[in-house]
């Protein structure tokens, strides 16, 4: 049994201690506990019923932490009180937690990191190396996230687009490390469309597949990025597209359009075009005016300019962002990307060359340089 | 969830309000400034936002390549030098507005007569990782 099937139970697990009457926070701690000693015990002996023996353990472990407490009388009381979970209530014990973890009192940081480890499974340890921080440092975090959500009741639905934003932010910020986060974010997106019926969980989930699906063609051997026209597409997973596309046409039949379904939209349409040149742009540019219907941030404005760009010339690219503010992230390089289709090489190179003095990451930099040295080379 | 560098500078940022160097002050103030830095990084454990702390040698040398088969050529330090690191703190938060505000808390650190230094930090952001998704 490997560990991300371990990993797998914890959140039905902490559900059911939860329900028993533990308080989350201790509740958490046992169940991260139990999965220490599963991760180690089960590769040589492996249990026949695994969440079962994982809800002993567990309990166990929360026993032994709270027979110091003051409340220990009160609490064992609580030990044959409870019976057995039914399916349905452990898909809604897991549904409440994602609601919890990502509750709206939480800054993103905290709700990322509690969530990796009370729904996730993740150790502390991990998630520390995954964002780059000492191991003390995350600890805090977490458990200073357990006592800000500790008097929240698990009883209400909380908000879908909460937990999604969430989700969004380990797809998109992962950094490097022994875990995948990108990987780890699809299968807690994928267990959470399992617990609730929501077009736009939907939405999202066939996001992170398409983008995930091209992972492999978006850098180079030495680490460079290669730009989405330039990408390998026989290197593209088919599988994760398919998947992707099917499920996105099934939650756009529900005719309850969001953020994420119209992204994934234009992921889609990438991901359809068995070369760059063609690419639908038009449709595309099409779903970024949804897009700005539904979110008019400067950022889709400033994709939108991009596809514009393609569909109607640079000219209309140029024109299109004239509307978007200059301090929106990645403004230089359109800028610089539109000029060179327009035949302005000057303008281009000096653009790029702004761009990479602004770009927000290291790879970008690079890349946005190189295309700078290689228009001035041209002069 | 973005990093950033609090440079503090031996020379080379403008002035501090409370510009005494520190070898005026009592042993007590000196205490006091010493004990201010720990607790703001404790703090910040607790926080969950400290990365890492590290004070710097005010003399460096600096040093480069001379040719294949023949050691580094090394010159300075450089009494001149108008720049100078003194160390830094690096911060983990969740906005820009919150690292101004952390800044601006360790550059109230007591110096002279009790009275915080008022003196000038510079906030770096780090380069992140390349997001998956940017179209």
């Amino acid at each position: 049994m490997n560990e991300a099937l371990i990993r797998s139970l914890t959140p039905s697990v902490l559900g059911i201690l939860v329900r028993r009457g533990a308080d989350f926070a201790a509740a958490e701690d046992a169940v991260q506990d139990a999965l220490v000693e599963a991760v180690r015990i089960w590769p040589t002996d492996e249990p026949r019923d695994p969440k079962g023996w994982l809800v002993t353990a567990a309990w166990r472990k929360f026993l032994d932490a709270t027979r110091s407490d003051t409340a220990r009388r009160r609490r064992e009381d609580r030990v044959d009180e409870e019976p057995p979970p039914g399916p349905a209530a452990a898909a809604d014990d897991t549904l409440q937690l994602y609601f919890l973890c990502a509750h709206p009192s939480l800054t993103p940081s905290s709700a990322v990191a509690l969530t990796l480890r009370a729904v996730g499974g993740l150790t502390t340890r991990q998630i520390a190396q995954a964002y780059l921080v000492p191991e003390a440092t995350m600890a805090q975090r977490i458990s200073r996230a357990k006592r800000t959500v500790s008097g929240v009741r698990l009883d209400r639905p909380g908000d879908v687009a909460t937990v999604l934003r969430v989700l969004y932010l380990v797809f998109n910020e992962g950094y490097s490390g022994d875990v995948d986060l990108a990987a780890e974010a699809i299968r807690l997106t994928r267990q959470l469309a399992a617990a609730i019926d929501h077009p736009e969980v939907a939405g999202l989930l066939a996001l992170m597949l398409l983008h995930h699906a091209r992972r492999a063609s978006r850098t180079a051997p030495d680490g460079s990025l290669v730009p989405l026209a330039e990408q390998d597409r026989s290197r593209w997973d088919t599988a994760s597209i398919a998947e992707g596309i099917g499920m996105l046409q099934a939650a756009l039949a529900r005719d309850r359009l969001g953020e994420f379904q119209a992204q994934a939209a234009v992921a889609a349409l990438h991901a359809d075009a068995p070369a760059a040149e063609e690419t639908d742009w038009v449709q595309i540019v099409e779903w970024y005016d949804e897009l700005m219907r539904l979110t008019d941030s400067p950022v889709v404005r400033l994709n939108r300019a991009v596809a514009v760009g393609e569909a109607d010339g640079p000219r209309a690219g140029l024109a299109a962002l004239a509307t978007v503010p200059d301090a929106t992230p990645r403004h230089a390089a359109v800028a610089a990307y539109l000029h060179e289709r327009d035949g302005d090489l000057t303008a281009a190179a000096r653009w790029y060359a702004e761009a990479a003095h602004r770009a927000p990451n290291l790879a970008e930099r690079d890349y946005l340089t190189r295309q700078a040295a290689r228009l001035n080379a041209l002069r | 969830m973005a990093k950033y560098l609090l440079l503090k500078h031996y020379r080379g940022a403008p002035a501090a309000v409370n510009d005494v160097p520190m070898d005026q002050w009592t042993q007590a103030e000196i205490s006091a400034h010493i004990q201010y830095m720990q607790d703001f990084a404790d703090r910040l454990e607790k926080t969950g936002e400290f990365v890492d702390s590290q004070a710097l040698a005010p003399e460096g040398t600096f040093v480069r390549y001379d040719g294949e088969g023949r050691p580094p050529v090394t010159d300075g330090p450089f009494a001149e030098t108008k720049d100078l690191i003194a160390g830094w703190m690096v911060i983990d938060v969740d906005s820009h507005e919150r690292a101004l505000e952390l800044a601006g808390e360790l550059s109230a650190a007591p110096g002279a007569g009790g009275k915080p230094i008022h003196e000038w930090l510079e906030l770096r952001p780090f380069l992140g990782s390349h997001p998956t998704i940017t179209e």
